[in-house]
């Protein structure tokens, strides 16, 4: 078995991995090697791994290969290497959810998508940094280490989900799993030229993801690919009886709309331009580049059939103060379970002190700033005599932004913005100022509040790095987002004659 | 880790002489219960729920809060719940939530509960009770549904208590059990009667959750447990005093003998010019007294909200309309309806209830007992037994078929009164059902065999001086030899048959 001397395997997409694995050209190992080997080469400087067990992925491998030999009937996605994010927990492998609280912690169950990437066939290469309990914009809030963004290494790769954008843009895998909860899988891969997508809620099962925000949490792909996204959607996603919140509904079939979108058929398709995320008069704090390649994608849907027109959703501008009263009250609790008494660190118990004094000692170090923050901020609104004036306003601003989405598609199929109002930020920028880190998010929030799916799909380079062009949608009708992502990825690899992550390899491969 | 401490004193108070306080204070009562329900699983997981199995064999990812677990909602929970209400006469949500209530504590595993607060399942129900022929009703404010937390055991102390304990464990098979808690309104206008009133209520309450089959509500195993809320007012005042909540009342007596207590405690206060707390006390069933605990003017602020976690539950009105539909014969209603069929008065029925009695008695009828003989059974004989052993009439080793199969013995002229007793003595040792116990023991009565014929000459023929008494016309003397028959068949001949033979023989011939 060799591999073609002129192609890196790290460099390509899943679905040309998968052809070469079922094929016979290349194995499992031979395959996982060669992220291991990048991993080992890169991620000192990228930091996008938490736990990288070689040993146990080679086994794995191995065991994927002979089953493959032996003509054993094997997972969609078998021999395929996977990367997920450390908030997920996977049995017997350290689980931290970025925080120095669950140092050393090794679960005793799987999460329900990483049983089903096992069951798949998948191989698991590691657990990918974030920021501490999915609490940030730039995977700086992580309790170990910074990762840095593989198109320029002084810039942060987005957040929460840094560790999965720069494992997959920096050929550390082929693929990874994030979560999203006000835009943490669509912001970092956007920021790393990636597409990322938010299920809508429901869709994909948050059973053994470690919780911030109950009500806003999904686990999603992030891919090279369009269709690479849809494909490991699709091993994930469906119904789950362990997940209350999950919908019981037919598992989706994603890969048909890429497939459709690909070829451009996007005649009839209406598409709603939202004035209130970068249009006139809601600009400020946006990058031009981003909003010239915004306008350009929009364009380019225009000519391949699309009928375009602005739309206005008035209640998107409440949805950063919603997000924040939300979210935060929701992890106030979610994280009151982290009290050093059944897993993970425990301070201060040396026979002299009282519960609560561990609990609070455990609590103090084991949780870094943001989380804190956040503690506070949802512990304040939730308190008694406070609640109606926070909780329950913003849930009734949550209530609005719905409705907003609810009369737009009314009238479009689908909603699209810039997904992030700027590119990657160099690292160190925005961490003294937590409002200009929030702001980060102001694209994403409206689909995570109404729990709608939302891709973000690159458009293209502003100031050399990528830009993301994001595509909402009403709830389940997640193939709308992928098929619209499909005709702009495919258009723009058409255009440019590469594909978009080839401009990053051509960059890092050229002599200094 | 040490733990916090929580010392008391406690059966140092100053107590006012009952019928004295109630010239001069009037009390409210309330109460809080909460059933363990007896579903096989528990309420967000698929965890058994047996009681008394080796700590911490009964958990999941789910009860004990591991990062990443979620609640499922336990159906069959909802459905008793909801049952629970409709026997309590209340409305029930055709839409509600769980909620959060958050509050550190290492018995719960998640540093919330799963409960319900502003949207509970079931509101607005009544319970009326009966107390010396008077009836009051007890207003129910709400029905809910919640987990158990886990149970803290204190090691290394002398009481078991969390006070002087040098560390402690927790046993989390409890955590997510199915926990319903019944809330009353205030009741007031029981006088005298308020702690009888409270002992009442949860007596009934006991007894309908029984009949639903909802839980085993053991007060004892903690599967039926009870807050107390006491207050006095002046007599004539508009406004209620300020209330304690007292724990650990674990026996209906218990819940009496706490009402009791805190009035006494609270009258002393208040003639002492001095403020009731608002505050949780603590009952200790060897004193019959109350000493404080957390104390409700620095409560946590427990945080309500909506649990994210869990889809709303909105029962559909057909399907709560057949649970009202199905629900069994409720204790009153049976009570009502045995009262009229056994032609009973209110006292003779209230005398049933209170021996604890009235389901036996039933049974017993049911296997083919007439009323007053299954009646006579239970409230004498076995009533006398029971108080004797120290145990409840339930808990002899006889069942109301058995007690059935005795009447049926005696009726029939197989045994009579006193050969009936000893085959109960047989049934109670375990030597089988009554009829094999009289087979066995030789208990049934004589017919006119040889041995009794013998026996019967040999009285007249050992007793020549009575014999001349009865001849001389004192026929009433002949009771001394049917005394003599009796002692010498060792009570198993038949009196009357006895009789018979004799004046046969003495007067007739």
């Amino acid at each position: 078995m060799s591999t073609p001397m002129d192609t890196d395997l790290t460099t390509l997409d899943a679905a040309e991995l998968g052809r070469r694995l079922a094929a016979g050209e290349t194995s499992s190992v031979e395959l996982t090697q060669a992220y291991l080997d990048r991993i080992a080469a890169q991620d000192d400087v990228l930091g996008a791994y938490l736990h990288v067990d070689a040993e146990a992925a080679l086994a794995r491998a191995a065991e994927v290969d002979v089953a493959r030999a032996e003509g054993e009937e094997l997972g969609s996605l078998a021999g395929l290497p996977v990367a997920l994010k450390d908030v997920f927990v996977t049995q017997g492998v350290p689980t931290t959810s970025g925080s120095k609280i669950l140092e050393g912690w090794r679960p005793p169950y799987d999460a329900t998508v990483a049983a089903r990437l096992k069951a798949a066939g998948t191989v698991l290469l590691g657990k990918t940094n974030m920021d501490e309990f999915a609490m940030g914009s730039s995977t700086e809030n992580s309790a170990y280490r910074p990762t840095r963004n593989p198109w320029d290494p002084d810039r942060i790769p987005g957040g929460s989900s840094g560790g999965s954008s720069t494992a997959v843009a920096g050929g550390l895998a082929p693929w990874a799993l994030g979560t999203d909860t006000g835009g943490s899988i669509r912001q970092p891969a956007a920021m790393t030229g990636l597409v990322g997508h938010k299920p809508t809620y429901g869709g994909v099962s948050r059973y053994g993801l470690i919780a911030f925000s109950s009500s806003l949490d999904q686990a999603g792909p992030m891919a090279r690919t369009v269709l690479d996204a849809a494909v490991l959607h699709e091993a994930i996603g469906g119904h789950d009886r362990c997940d209350s919140t999950s919908i019981d509904a037919p598992a989706p079939v994603l890969t048909k709309a890429v497939r459709e979108g690909a070829r451009g058929e996007l005649a009839g398709l209406r598409v709603g331009v939202v004035r209130e995320l970068g249009g006139d008069g809601h600009a400020e704090g946006y990058d031009a580049g981003v909003l010239e390649r915004v306008r350009e994608t929009v364009e380019l849907l225009a000519g391949m059939g699309a009928e375009v027109r602005e739309v206005s959703c008035p209640a998107f501008d409440l949805a950063l103060p919603a997000y924040y009263l939300i979210a935060p009250s929701e992890a106030s609790s979610n994280l009151a379970r982290f009290e050093g008494m059944r897993f993970g660190l425990r301070v201060g118990d040396d026979g002299s002190r009282s519960l609560e004094e561990v609990m609070s000692l455990t609590r103090e170090q084991g949780f870094g700033p943001e989380v804190k923050r956040r503690i506070v901020l949802g512990t304040y609104a939730l308190s008694a005599g406070y609640y109606d004036a926070y909780y329950g306003q913003a849930q009734k601003v949550r209530t609005l932004i719905t409705r907003d989405f609810t009369a737009a598609f009314d009238d479009v199929d689908v909603l699209v913005s810039p997904t992030s109002p700027t590119v990657a930020w160099p690292i160190g920028a925005r961490v003294d100022d937590p409002l200009a880190m929030y702001a980060a998010d102001l694209c994403t929030l409206p689909a995570s509040l109404a729990g709608l799916p939302a891709i973000s799909v690159p458009c293209g380079l502003s100031e050399g790095l990528p830009v993301g062009f994001q595509v909402m949608a009403p709830a389940l009708a997640d193939d709308r987002c992928y098929r619209v992502a499909a005709a702009v990825e495919a258009a723009l690899d058409a255009a440019r004659g590469s594909r978009f992550l080839d401009q990053l390899t051509d960059r890092t491969e050229a002599p200094a | 880790m040490t733990t916090a401490q929580a010392p008391s004193s406690h059966g140092t108070d100053r107590l006012v002489d009952y019928d004295e306080l109630l010239t001069r204070y009037e009390p409210v009562i309330g109460l809080e219960t909460h059933v363990e329900l007896g579903t096989a699983s528990k309420m967000f997981c698929g965890c058994a729920t047996t009681f008394g199995a080796e700590p911490n064999t009964q958990t999941c990812p789910v009860c004990l809060g591991l990062p990443g677990s979620l609640p499922v909602a336990n159906a069959a929970a909802i459905e008793a719940t909801i049952r629970i209400g409709l026997a309590l006469g209340c409305r029930i949500a055709s839409w509600c939530r769980f909620a959060r209530k958050n509050y550190f504590y290492p018995d719960i595993p998640k540093g919330f509960q799963t409960s319900q607060y502003d949207e509970p399942l079931c509101t607005a129900g009544h319970l009326d009770v009966e107390v010396d022929g008077e009836t009051y009703r007890v207003e129910i404010e709400r029905v809910h549904l919640e987990e158990d937390t886990g149970k803290n055991l204190h090691v290394g102390g002398a009481t078991g208590r969390i006070h002087g304990a040098s560390h402690s464990l927790v046993d989390f098979n409890r955590a997510g059990i199915p926990l319903v808690e019944i809330v009353t309104r205030p009741v007031p206008g029981a006088g005298a009667k308020a702690p009888e009133v409270a002992r009442a209520y949860v007596t009934e309450l006991r007894d309908i959750i029984q009949t639903l089959g909802a839980s085993d509500v053991r007060m004892e195993q903690g599967s039926l447990r009870c807050d107390v809320n006491t207050s006095l007012a002046p007599v004539g005042s508009l406004e209620w005093g300020t209330r304690t909540e007292t724990k650990n009342v674990n026996s209906l007596r218990s819940v009496e003998r706490a009402v009791r207590y805190e009035m006494r405690r609270q009258a002393a206060v208040l003639d002492a010019g001095g403020r009731v707390l608002q505050e949780t006390r603590h009952f200790h069933e060897d004193s019959g007294s109350t000493s404080p605990g957390r104390s409700k003017e620095e409560a946590t602020d427990y945080r309500y909200f909506p649990e994210p976690d869990l889809v709303p539950v909105a029962p559909d009105a057909e399907w709560v309309e057949k649970l009202a539909a199905e629900l069994p014969e409720l204790p009153a209603a049976r009570r009502a309806r045995l009262q009229e069929e056994w032609g009973l008065s209110a006292t003779e029925m209230a005398w049933l209830v209170n021996a604890g009695a009235l389901g036996l008695v039933d049974a017993t009828v049911a296997a083919g007992a007439t009323p007053a003989d299954a009646r006579k059974w239970w409230l004498g004989e076995l009533a006398r037994r029971a108080n004797d052993a120290g145990m409840e009439l339930g808990e002899l080793a006889v069942t109301p078929r058995q007690v059935a199969e005795l009447t049926r013995l005696v009726a029939e002229g197989t045994v009579n009164d006193q050969l009936a007793r000893q085959a109960l003595d047989g049934v109670l040792a375990g030597e089988g059902d009554p009829a094999q116990v009289v087979e066995a023991r030789g208990l049934a009565v004589m017919g006119e065999s040889d041995e009794l014929v013998a026996a019967v000459e040999a009285a007249i023929a050992g007793a020549p001086d009575v014999v001349a008494k009865v001849r001389g016309g004192k026929v009433q003397a002949l009771g001394a030899l049917v005394g003599a028959v009796m002692k010498a068949t060792r009570g198993k001949a038949d009196a009357a048959t006895v009789k018979r033979m004799l004046e046969e023989r003495v007067v007739g011939s």
